[in-house]
């Protein structure tokens, strides 16, 4: 694959981006983690696909790219986390309720569009398990810029997020603006869901922000600690699922989560020794 | 004035249920409040009104001489509450970034920590004794030591007020008298007001400078010395047993 990197523009596009996705998954997955929102990310990941499908819809009936697919999932997968968190304030006691609600439509949605534009075609099959050969050069770029926003905004909002994750009341109570700062951080969570997705699929976008953090959970001592092994856990699941996936002729979205599976069973196995270890 | 804390008159009712009524209460600079009564007697319905979680139905306020609608300076007060002790033990954070938490609204927005936060920081944890475990994760701590950190949290925004709600809830006997300890010393030698809810009559009467006793209106408020020469008659007035007593009587 090396030699082929060089070789091939999309190629090399494909493991920038996921070199990118392999940052930002993991870091905003372990504040989604111990905020216990796992489930936020596969709602969003449906509602990003209503998005795609929207747009390859779009590209069908009109013949011409009005809205490039990622578009069109970016825009869809902020409306919904937007949507959610109307919901959850709606349902109070049981905000859970909010993520089939979305989840549901998302998919619904999706269907409708799918149908729209006269069935499957490669391209969503792309989106649906990932592709390592889908990121275009837009693509890249935009992946680019929201990675740089997301790292912007969390090293500015850091303190912020962790105070809020760790204890929400007394969060308020010490005078933190708890509502906007959580709003930020769910329409970031959508933009990388939405740029995600190119890579490991709409079906797998979720086990990337959630299996690298819980994995480093079972080892880290503190909060940055984990939040700096999910990013290493998850950038080895992407390479080597990108790497194996590319030779064995395999969607990334199954390689990568299965290594990262595997890190994590590694983990917990680690974890357990040192436990018998220590008496 | 030099009351930190002045209730004026507080009524609140929740559900047509009557939870406070007719309030006045006021905690002078220094004091070490207990604030006891039983439980739904309505203590930790007053600290939330105190912390502006809760309206009042009617009455007034003031924090720091200040009405609670002007009152901006949160960070004079701080606040250990009864869920601390019940918070997530699996959330991986070491005891420095729980403490650090306690000075993110007073560092402000779009501000990082500095060497002088950092030092503050180390403080707090020293204050309450638990510097050996500043890298540790705080879900493999006791629940004394799991408190004390709570502590720290609240002290490091060196506030001048510190609110308790029920903190040694789940505490070991040996720890409790531990943490009385530390909290006399903070009011006496670092001037740190203090407000306690707790269930410990005997303790309180030891360390306390002054007691109140809540049970949907405030039926003591004065010295120690006085609250151990209640009569039978006015704790159960307190605490409500005479109505049992009816009750049972059919």
């Amino acid at each position: 694959m090396i030699a082929d990197l060089l070789e091939y523009d999309f190629l090399r596009q494909t493991f920038l981006t996921g070199i990118l996705i392999g940052i930002i998954a993991p870091l905003l997955g372990t504040f989604i983690v111990v905020r216990r929102l796992s489930l936020i990310a596969d709602a969003l990941s449906h509602v990003t696909l209503a998005g795609i499908a929207f747009g390859l819809f779009l590209e069908k009936k009109f013949a011409f790219m009005v809205l490039p697919p990622i578009y069109s999932g970016l825009l869809f997968s902020v409306m919904g986390s937007i949507f959610i968190e109307k919901l959850r304030s709606v349902y109070k006691a049981y905000q859970e309720l909010a993520i089939p609600i979305i989840l549901s439509g998302g998919v619904g949605l999706s269907v409708i569009f799918i149908a729209l534009a006269d069935g499957f075609n490669t391209e969503l099959m792309n989106f649906l398990f990932g592709s390592a050969s889908a990121v275009s050069r837009t693509d890249f770029i935009t992946i680019l810029i929201i990675t740089i926003f997301v790292l912007v905004i969390i090293t500015l909002f850091y303190k912020e997020l962790f105070t809020l994750s760790f204890d929400e009341e007394h969060a308020r109570v010490s005078g933190i603006h708890s509502k906007q700062i959580h709003l930020l951080f769910i329409i970031l969570t959508a933009l990388v869901i939405a740029a995600s997705i190119q890579i490991v699929g709409v079906l797998l976008v979720s086990s990337l922000m959630t299996l690298p953090v819980a994995a480093s959970m079972r080892i880290a001592k503190g909060f940055k600690q984990m939040m700096f092994l999910a990013i290493v856990f998850g950038e080895l699941a992407v390479m080597i699922g990108l790497i194996s996936g590319y030779y064995l002729n395999i969607p990334p979205g199954g390689t990568i989560v299965v290594v990262a599976i595997i890190i994590l069973l590694i983990a917990i196995g680690y974890k357990k020794l040192q436990v018998t270890k220590g008496g | 004035m030099n009351s930190i804390i002045s209730l004026r008159n507080i009524n609140y009712s929740y559900e047509k249920k009557t939870i406070l009524h007719h309030i006045n209460f006021e905690i002078p600079r220094g004091a070490f409040v207990g604030l006891l009564g039983p439980n739904g007697g309505g203590k930790t319905t007053l600290i939330k009104i105190i912390l502006g979680i809760s309206k009042p139905d009617s009455g007034s306020l003031t924090l720091f001489d200040k009405p609670l609608e002007e009152f901006k300076d949160w960070n004079k007060i701080g606040f250990v509450s009864q869920k601390s002790n019940s918070f997530n033990k699996g959330f991986p954070a070491s005891v420095y970034e729980v403490v650090s938490s306690g000075l993110t609204s007073k560092v402000g927005y779009f501000k990082f920590f500095n060497q002088k936060h950092k030092e503050k920081i180390l403080q707090a944890i020293d204050a309450v004794g638990m510097s050996d475990y500043t890298y540790e994760n705080i879900g493999n701590l006791s629940g004394g030591q799991q408190q004390r950190v709570f502590i720290a949290r609240a002290l490091v925004s060196e506030p001048e007020l510190l609110i308790l709600d029920e903190p040694t809830v789940g505490v070991d006997y040996e720890n409790v008298q531990r943490f009385y300890e530390l909290l006399h010393d903070l009011n006496k030698q670092n001037g740190i007001t203090l407000l306690l809810v707790t269930h410990d009559t005997g303790t309180m009467t030891k360390y306390a400078t002054n007691i109140a006793c809540l049970n949907k209106t405030l039926h003591f408020h004065g010295k120690p010395e006085e609250f151990e020469n209640l009569t039978e008659k006015e704790m159960s007035k307190l605490y409500g047993h005479d109505v049992n007593i009816i009750s049972h009587d059919h």
